[in-house]
Formats: C-alpha cells, structure tokens, sequence
C-alpha cells in the first residue's frame, strides 16, 4: 500500500488529502471537505486529466486570439500534444461562445469550444 | 460633448459590469460605463485559464466566458457604454471628464458615480531589484496580455519571481507555450497562491517552488541573460553566500497588486493607506457622497465572484442615492482592527444589515485562530478556522440580531485569538 498527499485541484478551497492506494487503485482518502475531492483523488491514483485552456488563431478584426477550452479534462501526459494540435487550427469569424471548433479533440467526445464570441 | 447621466461607471471589467447592471435592475436607467480598453470585460479577457464563477453561476468558467455572462446581461438591459475611452478625472462634484478618439472630449455632468477602476501590477522598480535593464523583464499580466492576447511569446527559459495566483498561473502558461520555467520564487516562507495551484501549475510541470528565495540582481545587455537569486533570512533579507545565478532570458514578477486609484484621489476621496482603495461605508460610498468604490479598486479580491457581488451592491447602493431612497446613517463608527486582522472592508458603518458581509485579511498564516468580532468589548461574533492565511480574503455574514448588537455599540472591533 502506497501513501501520498495531495492538494484537490477541483475548487479554490484546494483540500489537503492524504490518499492511500494499490497500484492505480485509490484505498482510502482522508482530508477531503466534499465528495470530489475522493473523486478527483481517485482520478489522479488511476488516470490523471486536466481541462486545457489556450487560444487559437483567428481571422478577425477585433482580436488576434481566440479562447478555447476542452468541454472536458482530457489525458494530463496528452497536454503537450494538445498544444501542438492548436498550433494548427485557424478559426474563422463569426463566432460564439461555446461553438464547437474541434470534435473529438485528442479524447474520444472531447470537444474543443470558443471561450468567446469574436463577430467579425 | 457635454452630457448628463444619473451614473457614471468608470470602469468596464467585472466590477464596473456588475455594478451596472445591478443600477439598472434598480430603477436607474441612464446608466454609461466607461471603458478605457476596446472591449468589455477587463482582464477577464486575458485571463483564460478556468476557475471562475464557482460561486457566482455554480460552474468553473474561463475568464472571457465569465466576462461573457455579465456583458451579455448588460446587453439584454441595455446599459449604455463606451469603450476606448479614459476618464481623465471625476472631480469633487461629479464631473467626468473623458476622451475618446471617436466621441472627442466628454464633460459628463453624473449625479452618482461608481469607481471600478481595478488594479495594476507592480513593476520591478516597486520592489527595487538591482542590475541592469534588459528587454525579458515583464510583470506577470504583461506577459499574460502578451501571450493570451496577441499571441506572442515572451521567452524561451524562465525564472517567475512571486508565487501569487497570477505567478502559478504564468507558469503553467509558459511551459504549455513551449518555453521552459526554471524555477518559482517567493520571498516569503509560504505561498500566497492557492494550494489547487501550486498543484496544477507547479507541481504538474516540475516546476521547483523555492521558498523564502528571492532575485538581488538582472544581468544583461540587450537581453536578459540571467538572474542573481539568494535565499532570505526571516527578516526577509538576502543572505550573504547563498547567492546562485540562474541563466534565463525571462524574468516574470508576479508581486502584488495596487488598486488603482488616481482617479478617485483626484476627487478627493480619502484612500486607506493598508488596501490602498477607499474608505467606504456599508453601502460602498466613499467620503463623497454618491461616489462608489468597489472591485479591486476597493481592495484586492482573490475571487472574481465576490468582486462582481460586491460591485452589485455597490450599484444598487447607487441606485438608492439616485431613488433618494437612502437612510441617511446619523455616524459612522470605524472598524478596529488588531491583533492579526490588517484590515476590514468596509472601514466604516452606520447600519449593518445581514445581506452585507464583511471582507478583511489576516495578517500571516496560523492554524486553529479564531475570528472574533466584539460590540462595546463583548463577543457577538465567534468563528475557529482550521487554515487562515493572508492570501484568502475572509468573508463574514452576520445575523439580524448580531447586526442589532454592532449598530447599537459604539465601538466595533474584529480580531484574532491564534490560541
């Protein structure tokens, strides 16, 4: 059995927990306020992900960058590779917020959304 | 142009938002924000990373889309704005006087102004470090416009200096922009960043975290080569011999925040020397009456979500002051604050009620303190904290009857027992 403090990354109350577990199996975790905290522990034990925010080219007069996020945590070691994919991409006014501007970005049902709306 | 407006909001971002539409929603329709940047929303916009509205819409949102909620409800209410426009000044008698390259010169006759000016960085004159003055020295939100916002990368190989929210933050963005950050450092032995931070940005990366660390000195010509780091002492002074030199081409600080307040001193509001905003009462109205505070130009928040309330109520108070509908507090009772507590917004009360909390900050970091309020020397309010520390504003909440007892003493205090 393994032993390892952690801090939970889901809100700014940042909860000191102490997580035992087997293998990518979580056992036990103490310190956390909420039941995400467990979640989130049990996660990072297993599969560890992250949502990715960053900015995009894109064609318009306003702005230079457009905000993107993931709609959901994608892979934590597939950050890197994420960023690479970015480099690619060129968005195209208008847009809107929440507007899809990749399906299926590096995650299976993972999309890629517009943080903003950018119209011309 | 000469105008006239009921309320004059100078400020665009969080605060300056909030508090207009809050003016609107009660009754005060000729409502205009004034906004020096080219769109609203402030620094919200560049600030792309998640987490925030947690509190305020139950759900983790970047910057832009938080910014997006509230310019989107403006929108719906029709509030009236300008954007790339400065105020210049307010004067005593609420005149705004503005430019904008499209309308000219504004003279605004408001009978009621809110000031959501925000904050700024300091900058490394403000903390004096030696050497020479090469291009890669950048305050943190700097590189942050830089890179968030137009797209430019700042560096190859970084030092941060400042384990703030914003320092974390830069970190994680440097090194997913491809560019490497050798190390944080913090004067002081704690990090004022959150702990989810330390963790997501820090720790994620391998990015050291180097405690009571601190940078004596640039080297460079042209362009950043390196930095001097040495360890400090606990009167937060280098030590001699623990000096190392750390090449890199960026130096980030990220060391604190001044609200910003030019404007509100040229109207002669009375500023706080500890916050460094204004000294207001329980309706966020400042030494001048019908001038508003609120945001980070009040105080420096940690969390978007009680800027936009607080600027919410900031405007409604407007709104009252411009419906008349405002009791007029007989005295004013100044907040004490001692042993631990540095200050208390708001400094000055008349009439407390439960819908008004109150917001201070702990002086350093304890464990198990409690935060005790007295009437007239007598406890009406007791709460033990497991974790206080100076980098998370405290927010209290008191009831009807312990609002009753503080508005009937004459003397309020707020204090700490770290036993």
């Amino acid at each position: 059995m393994n032993e390892k403090m952690m801090t939970c990354i889901v809100c700014p109350r940042g909860c000191r927990m102490k997580v035992t577990f087997e293998g990518d199996k979580m056992l036990s975790c103490t310190g956390n306020f909420c039941k995400r905290g467990a979640d989130y522990a049990r996660a990072e034990i297993a599969f560890p992900v992250r949502v990715l925010t960053s900015t995009v080219t894109i064609n318009s007069y306003e702005v230079p960058r457009l905000p993107v996020k993931t709609s959901a945590p994608i892979p934590k070691d597939k950050l890197f590779e994420a960023m690479e994919k970015l480099k690619t991409l060129k968005v195209s006014v208008p847009v809107k917020h929440s507007d899809i501007i990749f399906s299926d970005f590096i995650s299976k049902g993972v999309n890629l959304i517009s943080c903003r709306s950018v119209n011309s | 142009m000469n105008l006239n407006k009921s309320l004059v909001v100078v400020g665009g971002g969080p605060a300056g938002l909030a508090a207009a539409i809050a003016a609107k929603e009660n009754g005060i329709n000729d409502v205009i924000i004034l906004e020096r940047g080219s769109c609203l929303g402030g620094i919200l916009n560049q600030c792309i990373h998640s987490g925030f509205g947690l509190h305020a819409f139950g759900e983790e949102l970047t910057g832009p889309e938080y910014a997006g909620r509230y310019e989107e409800k403006a929108e719906k209410l029709k509030v009236d704005y300008l954007t790339d426009t400065m105020v210049l000044s307010v004067s005593h008698d609420k005149t705004v006087i503005a430019v904008s390259k499209e309308k000219g010169l504004l003279i605004i006759k408001a009978e009621a102004v809110v000031l959501a000016t925000g904050c700024r960085e300091r900058t490394r004159g403000a903390i004096n470090i030696p050497g020479t003055r090469p291009a890669g020295v950048f305050t943190a939100g700097t590189a942050q416009y830089y890179i968030n916002m137009i797209g430019n990368h700042v560096g190859k190989k970084a030092v941060i200096l400042g384990s703030g929210d914003i320092g974390l933050i830069m970190a994680r963005r440097l090194m997913l922009e491809g560019a490497k950050v050798e190390m944080v450092l913090e004067l002081l032995p704690y990090s004022n960043g959150l702990g989810r931070n330390i963790a997501q940005c820090l720790e994620d990366f391998d990015i050291p975290l180097m405690l009571s660390h601190t940078v004596i000195g640039v080297s460079g010509k042209e362009r950043l080569e390196g930095v001097t780091i040495a360890k400090v002492d606990d009167r937060l002074l280098p030590i001699p011999g623990t000096e190392q030199f750390i090449e890199c081409d960026t130096l980030l600080l990220s060391v604190g925040l001044i609200p910003e307040n030019e404007i509100a001193t040229g109207a002669g509001v009375e500023l706080s020397p500890i916050t460094g905003g204004a000294v207001v009462n329980e309706n966020l109205e400042t030494n001048i009456e019908g001038v508003f505070a609120c945001g980070n130009a009040l105080h420096v928040h940690d969390l978007v979500d009680y800027v936009s309330d607080e600027a919410a109520r900031a405007g409604k108070s407007a709104a009252a002051y411009l419906n008349g509908d405002k009791k007029e507090s007989s005295q004013y009772k100044t907040i004490i604050t001692k042993n631990g507590v540095r200050y208390c917004v708001p400094q000055k009360i008349g009439t407390l009620t439960p819908e008004i909390p109150l917001f201070f900050r702990v002086a350093t970091p304890s464990q198990g303190s409690t935060i005790l309020i007295y009437a007239d020397g007598n406890v009406v309010y007791k709460k033990r904290e497991a974790y206080l520390t100076p980098s998370e504003m405290q927010m209290v909440k008191l009831s009807d009857e312990t609002c009753k007892k503080l508005n009937e003493a004459k003397e309020i205090t707020v204090e700490l027992n770290t036993k």
